[in-house]
């Protein structure tokens, strides 16, 4: 077909694919070697700290400046809420590009609203349990389980906001009614890296917080 | 200006754009291919002139020519610059210019995204040569060993630049990468099917899958080493449990693919250049298509036999040697199917033909001492020495840059609407190829009889003169061949023999076009039904060239200029710059508001389509 006329790139890609939706398949392909990278990074340092605190067991520790006998750093029944609403968010997020994609505006804002509340909540709940942790004694620097814990969650944590504030945009964009289910594929990029972020999560929760 | 002519196409003619704003403004693949080209090749010939004073230093016995912390810092961004600003970049120029046209595209997948790629790329060269401005070149080697560059051993900013610069340098990869990735899957023209893409366009692919894997690697590895030397974390650090053989693994996991990245468009250059110059397709397509790939995937598990020094044991020896071995089949096949493509050819001696040539002779040279070092036991005496420095050479400059130059030569004619001058391509090949065998062969013996690396004399009992004087005479006369490169791309530019469409008989793609192409690439877009698209075009019409197209291109509609691109790439500068001054928070927050905005702006900037 001759361009002569009206468009720039061929309508048609060799995949059939949105070339956009490659790009964010691409883009989370080369994510995962980040993750995993990190991921190593705290499985090598693993109980190789010299000083506590410790993440599943009692020890001993700097704080205050003496030394003294610090609890375990974990508190699971927290952090077990939080990576529920994450995931669940991730459910919300579906609805929302279903919303999107049948034109119907009140499913796509309520439930987008949700996804976006979600996921504050999982960043206010790491804020709160990182604070809540370094008064317990683990600073980033202490030792090695609180450098690689910090350095781990803190990047997943990164990409949490990161999606919050991609989706957040994606919302104001829904209420000024500029999400047609013609441009359902701008909601669908944001939830499959939405998707990814909760997929990290799924690996990091058990091998940081459960494995012992 | 620039912008209002685009915003009327469709009711009248391009207008001519031009001037600086027309640059940096641009989303053309070309124009941003010549960005790279030119940028690009001014790092290279920086990291040569550090080249050349290294050698100078190296002429005499207990010179004095430079100081031992100068000459750290001149290796260590000698090998920096070479990797990250010439090497790459200069294989990023011809992925720009070259992949869209052999593919028979308009334009990459993301003309926005391709600018910001070049942009971050100039500015990530800029901070780590500002360096040198305030006396802090990085010093610890481009492989940055832990503890060296630990706060007690490199207290000063050195390091930091270093970091720095490959952080930024590392975002401009992978940007790059998900768009060039994403090109080749989703952007062929009708017919272009993946066993019939030119072999560059694969070796191309290739190198995007490896910039996608192994560059997150060496990003945690900086993040981590940043954080030893900002915050004082013990990543890296002995006396906190930390351990310095990590940074090893992590550098060589990345640092080995990244050869391979540095290599397999050099591959894919003279799979080009060879077909085209012996009159014959490339021998065994398909295996050179898999061939690569399995270099590439090789290339993962073999990163190791950087590290057999470090004491790994028998049995992770034993694996990473024998993979690394395995990688020598797959690069045998490549070599018998470029003999096996020129054997029996009706040979055009012309430049990019020598330099092809000169590839393949140097390249089993430098493969060959690989072979030898992948063996532990051999390894161990030779690394550390010139050896490995003779070695990587071979690969790198008699693979690597002999490549790059042949397809200089080869693709200058397109780029630049005018010929390169052969008889100088004649002189400046014989003068590279005697300089370079002068400057690099040498220092085998010189390894094997125990010269070590990395350090900035020798004394004149210890019998390494005669040797290291022949190298920096070599050195000389090598430096000398890339003056009479840049003369000839100088003067050809100005008064060169104006270059027809297709100078060279070419079988792919872009020979179809006018050189320089017309900025819509191709009026019509093309219909590919088999391997050497172009030559079988021409082949079905009695060897003559294809009808011009029906219809001008005059109304194709471009995708508009964008000074957002270079915007985010200043943020970004920002931002690192702010954690290079020691996490300076008003600047890192500056940087980080500003890159935010900018993709927000650029997310709901018209595109023009």
């Amino acid at each position: 077909m001759a361009h002569d006329t009206a468009h720039a790139m061929p309508v048609e890609t060799s995949t059939g694919l949105d070339t956009r939706k490659v790009a964010i398949w691409t883009f989370i392909g080369s994510e995962c070697l980040f993750f995993a990278t990190l991921i190593s990074n705290y499985l090598v340092y693993k109980g190789k700290s010299l000083v506590g605190p410790l993440p599943h067991s009692e020890s001993q520790c700097m704080l205050h400046g003496q030394m003294t006998t610090c609890e375990p750093i974990f508190e699971i029944p927290l952090v077990t809420f939080g990576t529920a609403v994450l995931l669940f968010s991730s459910f919300f997020v579906v609805m929302a590009l279903n919303g999107a994609q049948r034109g119907n505006r009140k499913q796509l804002i309520t439930w987008l609203t949700a996804t976006v509340l979600g996921g504050m909540f999982f960043v206010g709940m790491q804020v709160y349990e990182f604070s809540h942790f370094y008064h317990k004694g683990l600073g980033f620097t202490t030792n090695l389980f609180g450098s690689t814990f910090y350095t781990l969650t803190g990047f997943h944590g990164t990409h949490v906001t990161v999606g919050v504030i991609w989706l957040a945009t994606m919302l104001v964009l829904a209420i000024r009614g500029k999400v047609p289910p013609a441009k359902a594929l701008n909601l669908e990029l944001a939830a499959l890296y939405w998707h990814f972020v909760d997929v990290v999560w799924i690996v990091i929760f058990p091998v940081v917080y459960l494995m012992r | 200006m620039a912008t209002t002519a685009l915003g009327h196409a469709g009711t009248h003619a391009y207008a001519q754009k031009t001037g600086l704003w027309s640059w940096i403004t641009t989303v053309d693949h070309k124009r941003i291919g010549i960005l790279y080209g030119v940028t690009a090749f001014i790092f290279f010939l920086l990291g040569g002139l550090e080249a050349l004073l290294l050698r100078w230093q190296l002429g005499a016995p207990d010179r004095t020519f430079l100081s031992p912390e100068v000459y750290n810092q001149l290796f260590t961004m000698h090998g920096t610059t070479m990797i990250f600003l010439g090497v790459m970049p200069l294989s990023a120029m011809f992925f720009n210019y070259f992949i869209p046209l052999q593919i028979g595209a308009r334009d990459v997948a993301f003309p926005r995204l391709n600018a910001f790629s070049y942009w971050v790329f100039l500015f990530g060269g800029l901070l780590l040569n500002s360096s040198f401005l305030v006396n802090a070149a990085p010093n610890a080697g481009w492989f940055g060993y832990a503890n060296l560059t630990s706060t007690q051993y490199s207290p000063g900013l050195n390091v930091d630049f270093w970091i720095i610069g490959l952080q930024i340098l590392g975002i401009a990869s992978l940007a790059a990468a998900v768009n060039f990735f994403t090109t080749v899957v989703n952007l062929r023209a009708p017919g272009m099917k993946l066993m019939r893409m030119p072999m560059f366009v694969w070796m191309s692919f290739i190198t995007q899958v490896l910039l996608l894997l192994a560059f997150p690697v060496i990003t945690v590895a900086l993040v981590l080493l940043m954080f030893d030397r900002q915050f004082g974390t013990h990543f890296f650090v002995p006396s906190g449990g930390g351990d310095p053989v990590l940074w090893q693994h992590l550098f060589w996991i990345f640092g080995h693919p990244e050869v391979y990245i540095l290599i397999l468009p050099a591959f894919g250059i003279v799979s080009e250049v060879l077909p085209v110059f012996s009159r014959k397709p490339l021998f065994g397509y398909a295996a050179m298509v898999f061939s690569g790939a399995f270099i590439a995937f090789l290339g993962f598990g073999v990163w190791s036999h950087h590290m057999f020094s470090t004491g790994m044991g028998p049995i992770a020896d034993t694996v990473f040697s024998l993979a690394t071995m395995l990688i020598a089949i797959p690069t045998g096949v490549k070599i018998f199917n470029w003999i096996g493509t020129v054997w029996g050819g009706s040979i055009q001696m012309k430049t990019p033909m020598y330099f092809a040539l000169g590839f393949i002779a140097m390249f089993i040279i430098g493969g060959l001492s690989g072979v030898m070092h992948a063996s532990p036991p051999a390894d161990l005496q030779q690394t550390d020495s010139y050896f490995i420095v003779a070695h990587f050479h071979y690969v790198l400059f008699g693979g690597s840059i002999f490549a790059l130059t042949a397809g200089a030569y080869y693709w200058f004619p397109k780029m630049a609407g005018r010929m390169l001058d052969e008889t100088l391509g004649k002189i400046h090949f014989w003068l590279m190829f005697i300089g370079f065998n002068l400057t690099f062969a040498p220092m085998h013996i010189l390894g094997l009889h125990g010269m070590p690396r990395r350090v900035y004399t020798y004394s004149a009992e210890s019998g390494f003169t005669f040797w290291n004087q022949i190298e920096t005479a070599g050195s000389m006369i090598l430096g000398f061949s890339f003056l009479i490169f840049t003369w000839n791309l100088i003067r050809s530019l100005r008064s060169g023999a104006v270059a027809p469409a297709d100078p060279w008989n070419g079988a792919t793609l872009e020979w179809a076009i006018p050189s320089p192409p017309q900025e819509w690439n191709f009026a019509e877009e093309p219909r590919v039904d088999s391997r050497d698209a172009f030559w079988e075009m021409k082949r079905a019409r009695g060897g003559a060239m294809p009808e011009p197209p029906h219809v001008s291109g005059q109304g194709i509609h471009l995708p508009n200029p964008s000074y957002w691109p270079i915007v985010t790439a200043l943020g970004i500068l920002v931002f690192f710059v702010g954690l290079l001054l020691h996490v300076h928070v008003p600047t890192v927050l500056a940087g980080g508001a500003l890159t935010l905005f900018a993709i927000l702006s650029w997310a709901f900037e018209p595109t023009g389509h």
